[in-house]
């Protein structure tokens, strides 16, 4: 199979310009950060070299300018200003679009215009803010030594030494401690280290530099040549000093390490999401096979045959719990992208609005989070639209100028607890009852419980903000992330405290691949009803049944919970079992319950998609394959349970 | 109604599954056809289109069953041993789709002629005819090209 080599690009390429993203924003908060300076720097000329390779020219011309303007900032020619990173932000969204094809080149003319306007008013600003003068020296005295497979990465060690001799009058002495014996040597391989004594007037920056591209895999120590080197001249090391190398050479001040902190490289691999849903099918399928074997051995006296049985359940089992972890990535990649929407919204409202995040390594299907993205985006531009107030309104209300949006994850049994929690004004809840008694959904006057009454702001077509805005507001929302959280068979919750803000909770599955289900027998047919939908199963007595019959309700706890005989649903035609189950299962606060001939037991699930030929159908989500290779179709339970609604409603009406 | 076009190669010819249902002999583009099933155990879909109401696990997929006979208004059979399902696969709304067909009986890979094959008739014909791409005489038989696009559209999308 090969791959077009522009996709895999434009995914390294989409890595890349999230990097750039987060650093850039994080660069706005601490302007002299030149670290932070420099990786940005680096995204950058990556993303130009590989675009070039591949032939995204338009794109490399284009980044080349906004390195060009980058690495001005670096060498401290130019500070960092506000106006440039949210220049090249932007500058940043127009590479993402000449990535996928789709820009437009009278907006990057633009954006470049604009950043040349920057980079100027910049200059013009005074002193660069953060190019301190590292000082004068006598000279330094260096140590590096370049990770093994720096060659093969594209690195050449006597360029790098052709560079540090530019910088002054340099004496290089080779260290061979380190070279493996003959026998083991890999031609290849860079086994070397180096010492460099540089004479002249040379800043740390200057040499860092040098390694500015292959900084963050290697050893690097900096030490003056003179120990009577001026007191605050040596910039201060990040790593303590006891790190240090042994073998350096005899310096009476600690030698400083510059960043030989080199962490474990975690091997990653990209793998097409397809092939982890083929492998996912194989693995359930040897699930069934296993469990059909596990049935053989038992009828058979073979203890041979039982222990190997036992062998392949435990396999299986083992196999199938990896491949689940295999498609779990951290809610980081998801929270990230919302630093950007904050920082937007906090410009177009003008507002000052500060994200915090928390519990980032929660793991979530990659599926889940994707599918997650729009609704959050919802839910935090309403928080920062309609909660947030101005800074002079919160001033007035005795809170801080900047409002805040919290958002955290974190797990709790099979479920992701996504909060988004924002110190805002609240729900005005007058408004909502007025908008709910204009739009007929509450009669005027009546009672109903305060989640009931926020609950409103769930249904189509419901938005309060008096204005109408271009962030939110236009009443396509609130109902739609519903809807999407209840498609990811999640809930949506949300409470608020007047003057004091608004929280709003999401539940989550882990996976859409898997749940946990109740098997069920209507009829000659079984089902599974999802168990996190089920509230408690009771007995539908023959009496019960019959005397039923005209209004298929019970009483639950005082409480009339409407029923729907699945037998009569789906025409089995068969006749009910003597003693018939009801499964009551709720969404939200609407309960039905499901009469069904036989509870089996519990079932964990596989979910499988249904055709285009049986989507439509209504009452199922999916199905799955059982432990026999039959398939047991999947209820949807919300669906269920509309329809059952009505019903109630009448009666409730009509009593 | 745009029939959908059979595409005959550079010399006419058309490579085809060939395999009877309730007493008349279709055919399908040999490409078009993944596998070949002794009948599955089915499971029925409550409240599915009849013509395709079961559904059935081919090999950890679940794949609709669709039941020709009810397009071409044919008599309801018993299942024999000659019985197969033919998997296929088709784009249904834009996505591939696998869907298996219940059969009597599969013949064979035939080789078709475009210059024996013929328009349906407008009259004279028990069947739906946008239902029917061409007739073809083969050997001593008549052949269906099946429109299975427009028979599956006509699920989808069920005229009042």
């Amino acid at each position: 199979m090969t791959e077009d080599p522009t996709a895999t690009f434009r995914v390294e390429a989409g890595e890349l310009l999230d990097q750039v993203e987060q650093g850039l924003l994080d660069l706005g908060h601490r302007l002299g950060d030149m670290a932070l300076v420099n990786a940005v720097f680096r995204g950058l000329h990556t993303l130009k070299g590989s675009g070039a390779m591949f032939g995204f020219d338009a794109l490399a011309a284009f980044t080349h300018h906004c390195e060009s303007a980058f690495d001005r900032v670096r060498k401290g020619e130019v500070p960092a200003t506000a106006e440039l990173v949210s220049v090249i932000l932007s500058a940043r969204d127009h590479m993402a679009a000449l990535v996928d094809g789709a820009a437009r080149q009278a907006e990057g003319d633009a954006i470049l215009a604009r950043l040349a306007a920057a980079v100027e008013a910049a200059r013009g600003g005074g002193a660069p803010a953060d190019a301190a003068p590292a000082g004068a020296q006598q000279g330094v005295r260096l140590f590096f030594r370049l990770p093994a497979d720096a060659m093969a990465n594209g690195t050449n060690p006597l360029m790098l030494l052709d560079e540090l001799r530019e910088l002054g009058e340099a004496e290089v002495r080779v260290r061979t401690d380190t070279l493996p014996p003959l026998g083991a040597l890999v031609p290849n391989e860079c086994h070397l280290g180096w010492d460099v004594t540089l004479r002249g007037d040379i800043t740390r920056e200057a040499i860092e530099d040098v390694f500015i591209f292959v900084m963050d895999d290697m050893t690097l120590e900096i030490a003056p040549l003179d120990d009577a080197a001026p007191a605050g001249v040596v910039p201060v090391a990040e790593t303590p000093p006891a790190t240090t190398i042994a073998a350096v050479a005899p310096v009476a001040a600690p030698a400083i390490v510059a960043s030989a902190a080199v962490s474990p490289a975690v091997e990653n691999v990209r793998v097409p999401a397809d092939r982890l849903d083929a492998l996912m099918d194989r693995v359930g399928e040897l699930v069934i096979a296993q469990s059909r074997l596990s049935q053989l051995a038992n009828n058979r006296h073979d203890l041979l045959l039982r222990s190997v049985t036992e062998d392949i359940e435990r396999l299986s089992g083992e196999l199938r719990d990896t491949m689940m972890v295999l498609r779990m990535v951290p809610v980081s990649s998801l929270f990230g992208r919302f630093r950007r929407l904050i920082h937007d919204l906090a410009r177009d409202t003008g507002k000052a609005i500060e994200l915090q995040t928390s519990g980032e390594t929660t793991e979530v299907d990659k599926t889940v989070i994707e599918r997650l993205f729009d609704p959050l985006v919802h839910i935090i531009r309403n928080s920062c639209d309609h909660g947030l107030e101005s800074p002079a309104d919160r001033i007035a209300a005795g809170k801080s100028e900047t409002g805040l949006v919290r958002l955290s994850a974190h797990q709790a049994g099979g479920e992701v607890l996504i909060t988004i929690v924002d110190d805002g004004r609240g729900i005005d809840r007058e408004r909502v009852r007025a908008k709910g008694e204009a739009n007929g959904l509450i009669e005027p006057g009546q009672q109903i419980a305060d989640d009931e009454l926020l609950g409103l702001i769930f249904h189509p077509g419901f938005s309060t903000a008096a204005q109408v805005t271009n962030l939110s507001g236009r009443g396509v929302g609130m109902d739609v992330v519903k809807r999407t959280i209840e498609s990811l068979r999640g809930a949506i919750n949300v409470a608020s405290e007047p003057g004091k803000g608004s929280t709003i909770t999401l539940r989550i599955p882990l996976t859409l691949a898997i749940i946990e289900g109740l098997l069920v027998r209507v009829g000659e047919s079984r089902y599974v009803i999802p168990l996190s939908a089920v509230e408690e199963c009771l007995e539908l007595s023959l009496e019960d049944d019959l005397r039923s019959r005209g209004r298929s309700l019970i009483t639950l706890r005082d409480r009339l919970v409407p029923f729907v005989r699945l037998r009569d649903l789906f025409s089995t035609g068969t006749r009910p079992d003597p003693h018939q189950k009801i499964v009551v299962v709720a969404t939200g606060r609407e309960r039905v319950g499901l009469v069904v001939d036989q509870i089996i037991g519990n079932h964990q699930t596989v979910i499988k998609s249904l055709s285009a030929f049986h989507r439509g159908v209504g009452s199922f989500s999916g199905a799955t394959i059982l432990g026999d290779g039959n398939v047991a179709l999947i209820l949807d339970v919300a669906q269920l349970v509309a329809m059952a609604q009505p019903r109630e409603e009448t009666l409730r009406a009509a009593s | 109604m745009a029939a959908t076009d059979t595409s005959w190669n550079a010399r006419g010819e058309l490579e085809v599954l060939t395999f009877d249902i309730g007493g008349e002999t279709l055919a399908l583009e040999a490409t078009m056809v993944r596998e070949i099933l002794d009948l599955l155990p089915e499971t029925l879909v409550p409240g599915a289109p009849a013509l395709v109401r079961h559904v059935v696990n081919f090999r950890g997929r679940i794949v609709p069953v669709a039941d020709l006979r009810l397009a071409f208004a044919m008599e309801a059979g018993e299942t024999t041993a000659d019985s197969r399902i033919v998997v296929i696969e088709l784009p249904i709304d834009g996505e591939p789709t696998l869907i298996g067909l219940r059969t009597d009986h599969v013949r064979e890979v035939a080789t078709l002629n475009a210059g024996a094959s013929e328009e349906a008739p407008a009259v004279g014909m028990r069947w739906q005819r946008d239902y029917v791409r061409r007739l073809v005489r083969w050997r001593d038989d008549l052949i269906i090209l099946p429109d299975l696009t427009a028979i599956f559209a006509a699920v989808l999308s069920p005229r009042s």
